[in-house]
């Protein structure tokens, strides 16, 4: 037994299959219990009041919109290494996820910068990583829709993935050298000290894990939406070469 | 290779269109500016530095799409990859002549119209040398994104698409430099760190470039 199995398209689906009812319920569950204890059962901040609750949603989705795309990346290397196609459509079904994670840590975050900071868009460092990581989600779509050929788009992107990190990353410490930034650091670590208290804390983890199975389910789904876009593909390939 | 360099060096400026396109570019892009933000002296010599580095960005972009298609189409690639030469060479020299006949003459144009837009005297050295180190690092990258596309029928859009955000490391420090320039600071840390980018992506961006372009002949 070794993760290889679910390379095979077949195995991968019945096994998602399976899971997959299961980690919708959980998610949902966990987004539900968080957001609304964030919401309702959490005192507002003695300085930002009731806007410290768009956090809740903020923190989680810019979380899994860095963590989509390494996932992206793992997903491109394993296909450019080991040849696995479930592998390549995963990477290729996870990038509108991240992009729509993307685009909700943006969104929040002008809602919540309008009332605190005075300004809807300011170009401090991480905002502007963040935009720059969205073009990057942009291009890497595009370049999927452009290709005809699957291997190819998928060698393509998947290269393309890796050039890209290298540069998002560079791109993440050239801004912070470019301007000092509005944003404060980050608040939570798994290893520091806590500078958000407790009551805040548990219900944004809660919330944190929401958001993660979110994203596996989607990206499970949408992989095996892939898989059969593919499938049907192939059957209509055959069919047009039998005629 | 010098052979390979020298044809791409005499196509591009004899075959009409490609040498000089982008310079003018980069001249009509620098006069619209006064136009589009008014003709005060004082706001232009402030933003002159930045105009100067992103039309020459924008001047790079523009010739790019005719950086491998033209080989692409009339089989000089499927060549080019059987040559006893290594294919990374090959986009390396790409990139190498797409720089001397692009981005060299904007870094000859660029004080020029430094000049037109009331850049302050100090800034000129500067400007001038943060194009040089930096243009390289465009040639490369978009040679990258030049082999991603190539045999897309329409993919100059997807080009700048994708070839835009890379640009960015590259576009901040160069701009920096020429900022810091003008305004009479020392300039050195992120011509520094420009050096490091341009010497970073020509070291190891032909290689993907290659591998892009293996993946896309086969």
């Amino acid at each position: 037994m070794s993760i290889w199995e679910y390379a095979n398209p077949k195995k991968f689906l019945t096994t998602t299959e399976r899971a997959l009812p299961w980690l919708w319920a959980l998610a949902i569950a966990c987004l539900a219990v968080g957001l609304f204890w964030g919401f309702f059962l959490t005192p507002d901040d003695y300085r930002m009041g009731a806007t410290v609750k768009i956090f809740y949603l903020h923190v989680p989705s810019a979380l899994m919109a860095i963590n989509a795309w390494l996932m992206m990346l793992v997903a491109s290397l394993i296909w450019l290494i080991r040849r696995h196609h479930v592998s390549a459509l995963a990477a290729r079904a996870a990038a509108p996820v991240g992009a729509t994670m993307t685009v909700i840590a943006l969104v929040t975050g002008a809602i919540w910068g309008q009332p605190m900071w005075g300004t809807w868009w300011e170009w401090d460092p991480r905002l502007t990583s963040f935009l720059i990581l969205f073009l990057f989600y942009l291009g890497y779509m595009a370049l999927w829709a452009a290709i005809d050929n699957p291997d190819t788009a998928a060698d393509l992107t998947s290269i393309l993935c890796l050039v890209g990190s290298v540069f998002a990353l560079l791109s993440r410490y050239a801004v912070n050298f470019w301007n000092q930034g509005l944003h404060q650091g980050a608040s939570m670590s798994l290893d520091k000290k806590e500078n958000v208290a407790d009551v805040f804390w548990l219900p944004a983890l809660v919330c944190i894990a929401g958001f993660l199975l979110l994203f596996v389910a989607l990206v499970l789904y949408r992989t095996g939406t892939e898989i059969r876009a593919r499938r049907i593909q192939a059957l209509q390939t055959r069919e047009r070469a039998a005629a | 290779m010098i052979a390979l360099f020298l044809r791409d060096l005499k196509l591009a400026l004899r075959a009409g269109g490609g040498f000089g396109l982008g310079l003018a570019f980069f001249l009509i892009v620098t006069v619209l500016v006064p136009f589009s933000i008014g003709p005060g002296t004082g706001l232009l010599s402030r933003i002159a530095p930045g105009v100067l580095w992103l039309g020459a960005l924008l001047a790079c972009l523009l010739s790019l799409d005719r950086l491998l298609a033209l080989d692409w189409e009339d089989g000089t690639l499927d060549l080019l990859a059987t040559a006893p030469i290594p294919l990374e060479a090959v986009v390396t020299v790409k990139a190498a002549a797409h720089w001397v006949t692009t981005g060299l003459p904007l870094v000859i144009a660029a004080p020029v119209l430094g000049v037109l837009l009331n850049l302050s005297p100090e800034g000129f050295l500067p400007l001038v040398t943060s194009l040089a180190l930096g243009t390289p690092a465009l040639s490369v990258i978009g040679t990258f994104g030049a082999a991603l596309t190539v045999g897309l029928k329409r993919g100059g859009l997807l080009l700048s698409l994708l070839v835009l955000p890379l640009y960015v490391p590259t576009l901040i420090f160069g701009a920096e430099a020429a900022r810091r320039g003008a305004e009479g600071l020392d300039p050195a840390t992120p011509l520094l760190l420009l050096a490091g980018i341009t010497a970073f992506v020509a070291a190891l961006l032909p290689l993907a470039s290659a591998a892009v372009l293996r993946v896309n002949l086969r």
